[in-house]
């Protein structure tokens, strides 16, 4: 039985530097290539070793797809193709495409210009690594090579990102990459067809929660941003450059546009700029209001968002300002909520997770004194609020695809092992689907049946056809004669003689025989005048002669009657048919079996 | 034998059929058809040398109309070229047009059934084949009532159902599905035993299709099965669990057809009992259905959403049990319990403490959730709601708003829950959705009572730059609940911000306080000293009479006032100066109050009120004898008469201002009595007697009088809503009158027969029209003038003019004088511009030549069909005027009966030397083809032969509201 082969080298029962290997139909594909942001070392990056100890990978992977820009999910592109050694296609969608060299310039800046590590990938890697990707279009079927094809779904995340069917013959497996079932202000929802993989890889970051509606937190956010700006007091909202940041953004956004509001909303500048840049270009790629208002005005145009500058920090009146890095550990962030800290009036939301020991850890418990470097302590009189915004499924969405989707197996990644664990025993009990939750470098096979094509000659259908009725009903099941010829690698079903006729063979006439005894006291005329009555009665629909030559041909059965020396009682009925009436010749034989009936 | 049987069947079958025809169909008149188009047609084809030019011939035929008598010939040249035509599309082209021929009025299609059968039975284009059976199904639905056909073409549709192609099964379907089954009523008794057989099978025959192997097919088949459903046959009950099955089918259509066949049995046996499947519960068909139409709110198909969402809407004998889960979804968050943010904020509510929210672990999750116990896909209906309300799509997120309204009118309790849900989509980022999510609240509002923190986030909403948003809302806090004293005052609060911020809004803001006002008097009067900044010891200063918020305020307190009898003791003096000042220029906003001191007013008011109050019954009454009275008038001639007229006409005018609900009835009633008495005055006897140049001036009193009958017999018609037959044409009546009158007025004056022959014609016409229009109500006009007329009518096509103007003279005068019977309801279409307001002294400058826009707000009042009628006019002072149609989408509908205009009309003109007004008006358009009671629409082959119409319609305009006076000054361009 041929199967399908999926192992994790990252994200298997863990969150963080997804490269998963899929081996199906003899081609071996690599999904996503991420980094761990987690750790420093050598663990950042997958184990490629295990593809191979030495040497390039180009022989062992057929393609690389990526599923979006995210880092945990492309960060160690470079590395793999430049370092390591990959030359093969590699797939990705068109913003991921324009997205990610920037996401993966500024890691490398960070990484080598700020920590000062060495051996780690240049600029000119990242250029190199990228003339590599081949863009993938929206539910675009790209054929890899012969026989391996792909398929992007949307997939709402962040911009650009995707779900990916891969296809050899009649295998297929799903991935997902990280996905949301809801839809938010600038992104949709994903969508997949019912196209019935095998398997389907989907992320499990949620897997035990099942979240609120997210029109209250909306609501609650902006209502408190009103609330602050209505006051007087400013607003600092903390955030990472790409995807929630555009999310929020378009929320106040049109939020001001729909209350009128005045006050001046500021981005700081830097990499976001360039990636706004992206977000107006590809509108396709977006909600069904930012799609269809744009003819109008492009939502990524904000019309009350500017960009920052240092010295506006210090302007009075209310204002909102979003400023990186997310988790207000360092950069300009932190520096604004150092000066507004000392006002009550002012509010800072955190839209997102914050990793213990960041100040935004801090103040999220309720810490009011904060100790900042040269020993100075800041007092925290603002307001702190915390505001989940996140875009990937929670257990209803996931279940949700498995709706829609119906896999025959499910795979779950990019999570943690407990709460895969418990969305593991719901699948199996929902769907009754078998579910897998392999670990990093385990490897989980499945069998998969994969149907047979044959080609059946037309003649031969026709025929087959004009016996029953022309339409098949799937509730009679209906058997057809046929030869099936294996060769060149394909499969082909004919009529007999054509099949004897290709192979150059002659037709062998097969014919069984067989002989009754039956106790009947009449001559052996009458008795074959009472077989030929009685088969008479019993085949209507039958063709049943009497041949002058003393022989009963019910179709091309031949039935002859004689009696045996020493009983003349004792009649001997000669059956004769050929292998293709074989199974009214074993009813007959049968049925004379049972005597004549004494009517007759 | 049974083959025997079969064929006897048969035959005593089309012996019936045969029998049929005799009956049915008259012997066949020879008619001579009319060579022109049929032999062009003929000439054509044969021209035709290859397929491309014969298609070519017979799509510029397709685009010509074909006389209803010609059919015949051309269905037969049609056919011949059929016969010898080889290639498949000409056929099929062919084919198709014999279907489009066959709909021509007055051509009857049965004469072509056995052609298009029998070319059904010969031919082998399977595409042919499904255009022939679509060109029977539409000779089929053109003749339902001759059974024979139908039989016919029931049985060529299940001959034909087991083609191998999909476009001919569906033809098949969609022919069982519109003729499939014959009302039992109308089949004969003898029939019935052997049509009844085949005719009950028809709709297992087509749940046989629901498991095509063709996703098309399996549509056809279940929409047949709903156009049987359509045509009044009862589905069997079987079909529930196939359709169920069809839910899950691959294909979206199916899907979509799946939903509507589920909710159509779910309707049709709501109360049967089905069997879960994997356990041995029952459940009603209607819970289950309404789970599985649930479940497709989460399909993958947005159409099937939008579809299953609006279809739980008209779901309402659901049990509420089932009903509640569609707002249900179970937050779990790590495993654990997590309560939802409503039900946090419900808590604090209770709790005393207001939105905190502040803490990060505010929604950390409390009690752990037995895993087992945790159902993540729900079967049916949980959370339906939930996710249809926070869909990708707009559509299925209005489409869900409206059936949470639905099912909350239903329900109060379902009302209460779906309350939270509502509010939240306020915050929708589509405008459409959040109008329509305020509208849905309004509806089911009087079920509910807002607790504070959500009377809280719907004020929100006041601030929204959208002016129908905010207008909706007003609108919604005007039926709204609320349980405290704080929730009026944050309501009042966010309304005055509303109004600083957005001054238009005024008269909606005030409006909106009023009722709140009315529905909760007790709550205000704990919060009147604060309101009006009234102190027991000192005198506070006088507020700004003119400021608008203050007289919000007051609006909201005196309509508070004015059931709580001890609120305006806690008035200042100078509260009641501006009552008074209020109550005279806002009377519409300002109730009447019985205030201490102020006995005067208080004497009229309960006279008033007595009148508003005192049964309407009485009032009807009046309007009855008051009719009844005039109604003994027999000769107009009589004495006294006039003078019982003028009486009449002026109790009638002062009922309807004191009675709003007959206001409709008796301006009618005045208005029809005001041309009697008109038509009275014109006919009298001196008149006549007179010679013809003595009489110039009394001539001239005639022709005004005529005039102004036809006039007001125009806004008769047109202007009042609520009109049956009866009274149109008593109407008529008296414009043919008044027509009459200006014809003899006419013949006296004008020397020359010429001119007035043209206008007899044009009276006779008019005449006849009557006839033909108000031919059933002719036995009520009884010794009328038109019954006279008709009478006369063949003497008078025959006279000559001057003759006929002697008989009109002496019928007018003879003729009686028709009671008027009143209908039930009649409104008269009303309109009040309210802005522009006409008080500004400062004239809008523009530059000449360039246009300048003037806003213009108008509320309509029972018009029918606003977006067609009515018209705005702007009228010069040199007298020019422009009419401007405004866009149907200016017109709102904020409740039923009423209409808002709301749009911008262009002016411009010539430099003037000083600022002069104009005038804008609202008019209503009328035009007689457009009434109800006019001639059909020609028919479309009529229309393009340019026959000329039997008599021009009638259009022009009736004013609908005051003129407004704009002051505008045209600037000449600079130079």
């Amino acid at each position: 039985m041929p199967d399908i082969k999926v192992t994790p080298l990252g994200a298997g029962q863990d969150v963080g530097r997804s490269c998963i290997l899929v081996s199906i139909g003899g081609k071996n594909i690599m999904l996503d290539c991420g980094m761990h942001m987690g750790y420093n070392d050598d663990r950042r990056f997958p184990d490629f070793s295990y593809i191979t100890q030495n040497g390039r990978l180009t022989e062992f992977l057929d393609c690389v797809i990526i599923s979006h820009f995210h880092l945990d999910h492309c960060g160690a592109l470079p590395y793999m193709s430049e370092m390591v050694g990959y030359d093969g296609p590699i797939y990705m969608t068109h913003p991921t495409k324009a997205i990610c060299p920037i996401l993966l310039e500024d890691f490398r800046k960070i990484t080598v210009d700020k920590k000062g590590e060495t051996n780690f990938f240049t600029s000119q890697m990242i250029k190199d690594c990228m003339k590599k990707v081949v863009p993938l279009n929206l539910h675009q079927t790209v054929q890899v090579d012969d026989e391996l094809e792909i398929k992007a779904y949307y997939a709402g995340h962040v911009l650009g990102a995707a779900m990916v069917l891969i296809k050899v013959g009649s295998e297929s497996v799903v991935y997902t990459g990280d996905y949301n079932m809801t839809p938010d202000r600038h992104l949709g929802a994903a969508w997949i067809d019912k196209c019935r993989p095998d398997i389907l890889i989907s992320e499990s970051t949620y897997a035990t929660t099942i979240r609120d509606s997210k029109r209250c937190r909306e609501r609650d956010f902006l209502k408190k941003v009103h609330e602050t700006i209505e006051r007087g007091g400013k607003v600092l909202i903390p955030v990472f450059a790409l995807g929630r940041a555009q999310e929020l953004c378009i929320l106040l956004e049109t939020f001001w546009e729909r209350m009128n509001l005045k006050a001046p909303i500021y981005f700081s500048t830097g990499l976001t700029e360039k990636a706004n840049h992206y977000y107006k270009l590809f509108i396709t790629w977006t909600n069904q209001k930012i799609r269809k208002t744009f003819v109008q005005r492009n939502m990524f145009e904000f019309k009350h968002i500017k960009a920052f500058d240092r010295s506006y920090a210090d302007n009075p009146g209310p204002m909102v300002v979003f400023a990186t890095p997310g988790m207000l550990h360092a950069g300009q962030s932190l520096q604004i909520f150092k000066k507004w800290a000392g006002n009550e009036k002012n509010m800072v939301i955190m839209p997102g997770y914050c990793v213990q020991g960041t100040v935004g850890h801090k103040i999220l418990n309720g810490q009011k004194k904060l100790e900042m470097e040269g020993r100075a302590t800041l007092e925290v009189k603002l307001q702190v609020e915390y505001m989940s915004f996140s875009a990937h499924a929670d257990a209803k969405g996931i279940m949700q695809l498995i709706r829609m989707a119906e896999p025959r197996n499910m795979l779950l990644v990019h999570g943690e092992a407990k709460k895969m664990e418990f969305l593991k025993d719901k699948i199996e009990q929902e769907f009754s689907i078998s579910c897998y939750m392999p670990a990093n470098g385990e490897t989980t096979t499945v069998t998969t049946n994969p149907s047979v094509p044959v080609d059946i000659s037309l003649p031969l259908l026709k025929r087959e056809m004009a016996l029953g009725g022309p339409l098949p009903d799937p509730k009679k099941p209906r058997t057809m004669h046929g030869t099936l010829i294996m060769k060149d690698n394909s499969l082909k079903l004919v009529s007999p003689e054509q099949a004897l006729k290709e192979l150059g063979l002659s037709e062998h006439q097969l014919r069984f025989t067989c002989r009754v005894h039956l106790q009947d006291p009449h001559s052996d005329a009458d008795t074959l005048a009472r077989l030929y009555s009685h088969l008479k009665s019993v085949l209507k629909g039958y063709t049943v002669q009497h041949l002058p030559d003393g022989t009963v041909m019910v179709e091309s059965i031949v039935l002859k009657v004689s009696s045996s020396g020493d009983d003349p009682n004792l009649k001997v009925i000669l059956l004769s048919w050929s292998y293709q009436d074989e199974e009214l010749g074993s009813f007959l034989s049968s049925l004379l079996k049972k005597g004549l009936p004494s009517a007759l | 034998m049974a083959a025997h049987l079969k064929k006897r069947v048969y035959e005593e079958f089309s012996k019936v059929v045969q029998q049929q025809l005799l009956e049915e169909v008259p012997a066949k008149k020879l008619r001579l058809t009319k060579p022109s188009k049929s032999a062009a047609l003929h000439i054509d084809l044969c021209k035709a040398t290859n397929p491309t030019d014969a298609l070519q011939y017979l799509l510029s035929f397709a685009r010509k109309p074909v006389e209803a008598e010609s059919v015949e010939g051309v269905v037969r040249i049609l056919l011949e070229h059929y016969y010898k035509e080889i290639d498949n599309s000409v056929r099929l082209k062919i084919a198709s047009l014999l279907g489009l021929l066959s709909k021509t009025p007055g051509f009857s299609p049965d004469c072509i059934v056995d052609d298009v059968i029998s070319t059904l039975n010969n031919d082998k284009s399977n595409q042919v084949l499904a255009q022939l059976l679509d060109t029977l199904l539409v000779i089929g639905t053109h003749l339902p009532e001759n059974a024979a056909v139908t039989q016919r073409l029931i049985e060529v549709a299940c001959k034909h159902l087991s083609s191998p192609y999909f476009g001919v099964r569906n033809k098949c379907l969609q022919l069982l599905g519109y003729l499939g089954t014959v009302d039992k009523p109308l089949t004969k008794e003898s029939e019935a035993s052997t049509s009844t057989a085949p005719l009950q099978d028809v709709q297992s025959l087509i749940s046989d299709y629901f498991s095509d192997q063709d996703p098309r097919v399996r549509t056809a088949s279940i929409k047949a099965m709903l156009q049987l459903h359509e045509r009044g046959m009862k589905l069997q009950q079987t079909a529930y669990s196939q359709a169920c099955k069809l839910l899950n089918d691959d294909y979206e259509q199916v899907r979509s057809a799946a939903v509507q066949m589920v909710w159509v049995l779910s309707q049709l046996y709501p109360e049967s009992i089905v069997p879960i499947p994997s356990s041995n519960e029952e459940i009603r068909l209607i819970d289950d259905s309404f789970g599985k139409i649930c479940h497709m709110v989460s399909d993958g198909s947005w159409v099937v959403r939008v579809q299953a969402a609006k279809l739980l809407g008209s779901m309402q004998q659901v049990s509420p049990h089932f009903l509640e889960q569609t707002l249900d979804k179970k937050l779990m968050s790590d495993l654990r319990r997590k309560r939802t943010a409503h039900e946090r904020a419900k808590e604090l509510y209770a709790s005393g403490e207001f939105s905190s929210g502040r803490k990060w672990a505010d929604d950390a999750p409390k009690e752990k959730v037995d895993t087992s116990g945790v159902n993540l896909i729900d079967s049916g209906a949980c959370g339906a709601f939930v996710h249809g309300l926070e869909d990708e799509m707009y559509e299925v997120r209005i489409a869900a708003v409206e059936a949470l309204c639905c099912l909350a009118q239903a329900s109060p309790s379902f009302a209460e829950k779906c309350l939270d849900f509502l509010v939240d989509m306020f915050n929708d980022e589509i405008e459409e959705v959040r109008l329509q999510s305020i509208h849905a609240l309004r509806q089911i509002s009087t079920h509910i009572t807002l607790r504070e923190d959500q009377l809280d986030t719907v004020l929100a909403v006041l601030e929204d730059s959208s002016r129908d948003i905010r207008e909706a809302l007003h609108e919604l806090l005007c039926y709204t609940n609320v349980s405290t004293k704080d929730c009026i005052q944050l309501a009042l609060l966010e309304l005055l911000k509303n109004l600083t911020k957005y001054p238009t809004d005024r008269n909606s803001v005030w409006k909106c306080l009023k009722f709140l006002g009315l529905r909760h008097p007790t709550l205000v009067l704990p919060i009147v000293p604060e309101l009006l900044s009234t102190h027991p010891y000192f005198d506070t200063p006088e507020p700004d009479m003119d400021d608008p918020a203050y007289i919000a305020v007051l609006v909201l307190v005196f309509n508070a006032a004015k059931s709580c009898p001890t609120m305006p003791a806690l008035f200042s003096d100078h509260t009641f100066h501006h009552y008074a000042y209020l109550r005279d220029s806002l009377s519409h906003l300002v109730p009447h109050l019985r205030l201490p001191g102020r006995k005067q007013a208080a004497v009229l008011g309960s006279e008033l009120s007595g009148v508003g109050s005192g049964s309407l019954e009485s009032a009807q009454q009046f309007l009855q004898d008051s009719l009844a009275r005039v109604s003994t008038l027999q000769n107009l001639d009589s004495p006294g008469a006039q003078d019982l007229l003028d009486f009449t006409i002026r109790d009638l005018q002062r009922l309807g201002e004191l009675q709003k609900e007959l206001a409709g009835s008796a301006d009618f009633c005045a208005t029809y009595l005001r041309c009697q008495l008109l038509l009275m005055k014109a006919l009298q006897e001196k008149l006549w007697n007179m010679a013809v140049p003595l009489c110039l001036k009394q001539n001239a009193m005639a022709s005004t009088a005529a005039q102004q009958i036809l006039e007001e017999t125009y806004k008769l018609e047109y202007l009042y809503s609520g009109l049956e037959t009866r009274q149109v044409a008593t109407v008529h009546n008296v414009r043919l009158q008044a027509k009459a009158l200006q014809l003899i007025l006419t013949a006296r004056t004008k020397r020359g027969v010429e001119s007035v022959l043209a206008l007899c014609e044009k009276f006779l016409q008019e005449v006849e029209s009557f006839q033909r229009l108000f031919m059933t109500e002719l036995p009520h006009f009884q010794d009328s003038f038109v019954e006279k007329l008709l009478e006369l009518m063949p003497r008078l096509v025959s006279c000559k003019p001057l003759d006929l103007v002697k008989i009109l003279l002496t019928t007018l005068r003879q003729s009686r004088f028709i009671h008027l019977r009143l209908p039930e309801q009649i409104h008269r279409a009303l309109a009040t511009i309210i802005e522009p307001t006409g008080e500004s002294d400062n004239p809008l400058r523009f530059t000449t030549g360039l246009v300048v826009a003037l806003d213009i707000d108008a509320t309509l009042e029972h018009v029918q069909d606003p977006q067609t009628t009515v018209k705005v006019q702007v009228l010069y002072p040199d007298g020019q005027s422009h009419i401007i149609h405004p866009k149907p989408g200016d017109f709102r509908t904020p409740g039923p009966g009423r209409v808002r205009l709301i749009t911008q009309v262009y002016l411009s003109h010539s430099a003037w030397t000083e600022p002069c007004q104009i005038e804008v008006r609202l008019l209503l358009a009328y035009s007689s083809s457009s009434s109800k009671l006019a001639t059909p629409k020609p028919a479309w082959n009529e229309s393009t032969e340019g026959l000329p119409t039997s008599e021009s319609c009638i259009e022009g305009t009736i004013n609908l509201s005051k003129p407004v006076k704009v002051f505008i000054m045209p600037k000449p361009a600079r130079r």
